[in-house]
């Protein structure tokens, strides 16, 4: 790392084919890079394994989104039906976990889905509106039929002369340094 | 087990070298389109100038909406009375509308979760339009029992706030339970089909010319960057939610029919109500689908992504459904010869020969009898027909609640409090109406927002599979 490269972001070339960013992608990932991503218009098969990146952590707090909503239905329908106003009805205990099921379950999926929701935006860092891959000229076609390999400049491996040519070998075209 | 293994080693082979069959999967994307193409065409539908009939049929659609608005409104300032229902006949077209429209909605969810979890690839051309559908479905829905409770300032009493009076809900309710369901349908699917459309939102913020554009999609995007590290998080939270959705499908118009199904009315109290009505709610659903993706494939020429195998599956589904529908109205009939009680073997020899007769027979002959056609290529293949037929499943589907809930209603235990049910003229206008309140919504939504899934239809295409040479 030197100066200058405080202001770069890092470097990006492009490939025109699924196939090409795959196995550029395994040659970065072999290389032993950490700060890096490949931009694609579609989420390519394989990739991830490609990449060397684990699993998406997404799934715990789904798991706490449904824990959460079945315990928060359980405590609703006991204080409203049992604690606060008990009801009688039917003769029937006040509560039990049978009669409010229904509800109980609704809440588990709608909490659970929030925490899905709402896990992809944290673990996304999303919303971000700012970026400076969106001041490539380049970059807007990778939602379209482009695909993208972008070397950070944080990654211990990075030295701009050097990243430059790696990219160059891997068969990457229009190679852009970033700045932020 | 070593003796087992000896053995089979010493079997010979019976064949020399295995060749496995050559069975090529229908072609999802016709034309071998390119990615380009995809972007293009999808992008296209919201970038064009706006088309003069998508106005037209915008103004017809706020027009006809507009019936809903003012009928709700007659409702609200003079009582439900102007509903005609009246003893016996307490839910009368409010809540055949509410379980017709809900009951649409379910073939969203169907195609979005359960067929991606069972790896349906040819989904991706119809979800997002049938996501919509779906949302749009349950808004319309919900405006029935909204309004129907009467005095619609306090619908919140069904929500568990607190009030003035300190009572709360009363959870043993199933019409409580409807409340949580609809409300949680609602909900994540909105979730689900938002979620989704990221990235294709992103698609059309990069490709965007005015300022204008760019602020609203950029906006709604999120500021989505398509990079792996997102695509891993978005796709198992994508599938998280097809998992989540999953489980709704079933229950949704498990607990609508919970709310005939717990009353001990004659022709209600069946066991069979869950699974016939989603069966139903999935029928008409589909039959919904079709009915507004056949126009909208012409107009857009989208023949190279949704194509006959597209169709041929929809047809085959509601074929399956109805099938299963008809079973159960044949089933019903047998439970209630079987059970030995009166009053529901009257119930259901009210409903084929009685006062309401004819409803029940124009049921039959658009839900059985019509889809049964779906057997036939010919027919499949034939889209000004599969249309027809799919509007006479929605009319028979819609016919079926009213069966259910007036029939059982009008002529139950007691003879002297018997009666016969018609609705008005405000009835009438309020539920054509929403035909048009949802015309609008998804009027706008094709307008604004990608019709087609623009990312899931690229993973479809041949070209995206990365050992592909």
């Amino acid at each position: 790392m030197n100066e200058r490269n405080e202001r770069i972001h890092g470097v990006a070339c492009t490939f025109r084919r699924p196939s090409d960013v795959f196995h550029a992608a395994e040659r970065v990932r072999d290389a032993g890079w950490k700060c890096w991503d490949v931009h694609t218009p579609f989420p390519i098969h394989g990739m991830d394994q490609a990449m060397g990146l684990p699993r998406s952590p997404v799934p715990r707090l789904t798991l706490l989104g449904g824990v959460t909503g079945f315990l928060t239905g359980c405590l609703l329908t006991w204080y409203m039906n049992s604690y606060d106003y008990p009801l009688i009805v039917g003769g029937k205990p006040y509560w039990s976990v049978i009669f409010p099921f229904p509800v109980l379950y609704e809440c588990t999926i709608l909490f659970a889905a929030f925490g899905t929701f709402f896990g992809q935006f944290i673990f996304n860092r999303l919303p971000h509106h700012h970026h400076p891959l969106f001041d490539l000229p380049q970059f807007s076609r990778v939602s379209d039929d482009a695909f993208m390999i972008v070397l950070e400049a944080r990654d211990p491996n990075f030295h701009l002369d050097e990243s430059r040519n790696f990219l160059l070998s891997l068969g990457g075209q229009e190679i852009t340094v970033i700045r932020d | 087990m070593a003796h087992a293994h000896d053995s089979s080693q010493e079997r010979p082979a019976i064949l020399d070298k295995v060749r496995p069959a050559e069975l090529p999967r229908a072609k999802l994307i016709l034309n071998d389109r390119s990615f380009h193409w995809i972007t293009d065409k999808v992008c296209g539908i919201v970038e064009e100038p706006t088309p003069t009939w998508w106005k037209v049929l915008f103004c017809a659609a706020l027009f006809i909406a507009s019936f809903t608005f003012i009928g709700m409104a007659y409702l609200v300032s003079t009582g439900t009375g102007t509903w005609g229902l009246r003893s016996p006949v307490g839910w009368g077209w409010a809540i055949v509308n509410f379980v017709f429209w809900v009951g649409i909605g379910h073939a969203g969810t169907l195609i979005s979760a359960i067929l991606c979890l069972l790896r349906q690839k040819w989904r991706t051309s119809i979800n997002r339009a049938a996501e919509a559908m779906t949302i749009f479905a349950v808004m319309c829905a919900g405006l029935f029992p909204l309004f129907h409770v009467g005095r619609v300032w306090f619908a919140w009493w069904l929500f568990p706030i607190p009030n003035q009076n300190g009572i709360w809900p009363q959870f043993r309710s199933p019409l409580e339970w409807d409340v949580f369901a609809v409300s949680t349908y609602f909900t994540v699917s909105t979730l689900f089909w938002y979620m989704g459309m990221i990235p294709d939102l992103g698609a059309i913020r990069d490709r965007a010319k005015t300022w204008w554009r760019k602020a609203f999609y950029s906006l709604l995007a999120m500021g989505w960057r398509g990079g792996n590290r997102q695509w891993s998080n978005f796709e198992m939270a994508y599938l998280l939610l097809a998992g989540l959705s999953t489980p709704l499908v079933l229950s949704v118009h498990t607990i609508v029919s919970f709310d005939f199904a717990v009353s001990n009315v004659p022709g209600w109290h069946t066991t069979i109500f869950p699974p016939y009505f989603v069966a139903g709610a999935i029928f008409s659903g589909f039959a919904m689908v079709l009915t507004l993706m056949l126009p909208l494939r012409a107009i857009y020429r989208l023949h190279d992504v949704i194509n006959q195998y597209h169709i041929d599956n929809m047809c085959k589904i509601i074929l399956a459904t109805g099938s299963m529908v008809g079973y159960a109205y044949a089933t019903e009939f047998f439970i209630a010869a079987y059970s030995g009680n009166a009053y529901e073997k009257f119930a259901f020899i009210n409903r084929a020969f009685g006062q309401y007769a004819w409803a029940y027979w124009i049921m039959v002959s658009c839900n059985v009898i019509t889809p049964q056609l779906f057997w036939f290529k010919k027919v499949r293949e034939n889209h000004s027909l599969v249309w027809i037929i799919c509007l006479f499943v929605n009319v028979g589907m819609w016919f079926e609640r009213f069966v259910i809930t007036v029939t059982s209603l009008a002529n139950d235990y007691l003879p002297s409090s018997w009666g016969y049910y018609s609705p008005t003229i405000v009835d009438i206008f309020t539920f054509f109406g929403t035909f048009g309140f949802f015309s609008v919504l998804f009027l706008l939504f094709i307008r604004f927002l990608p019709l087609l899934p623009i990312a899931e239809l690229k993973i479809v295409s041949p070209q995206a599979d990365p050992h592909a040479h």
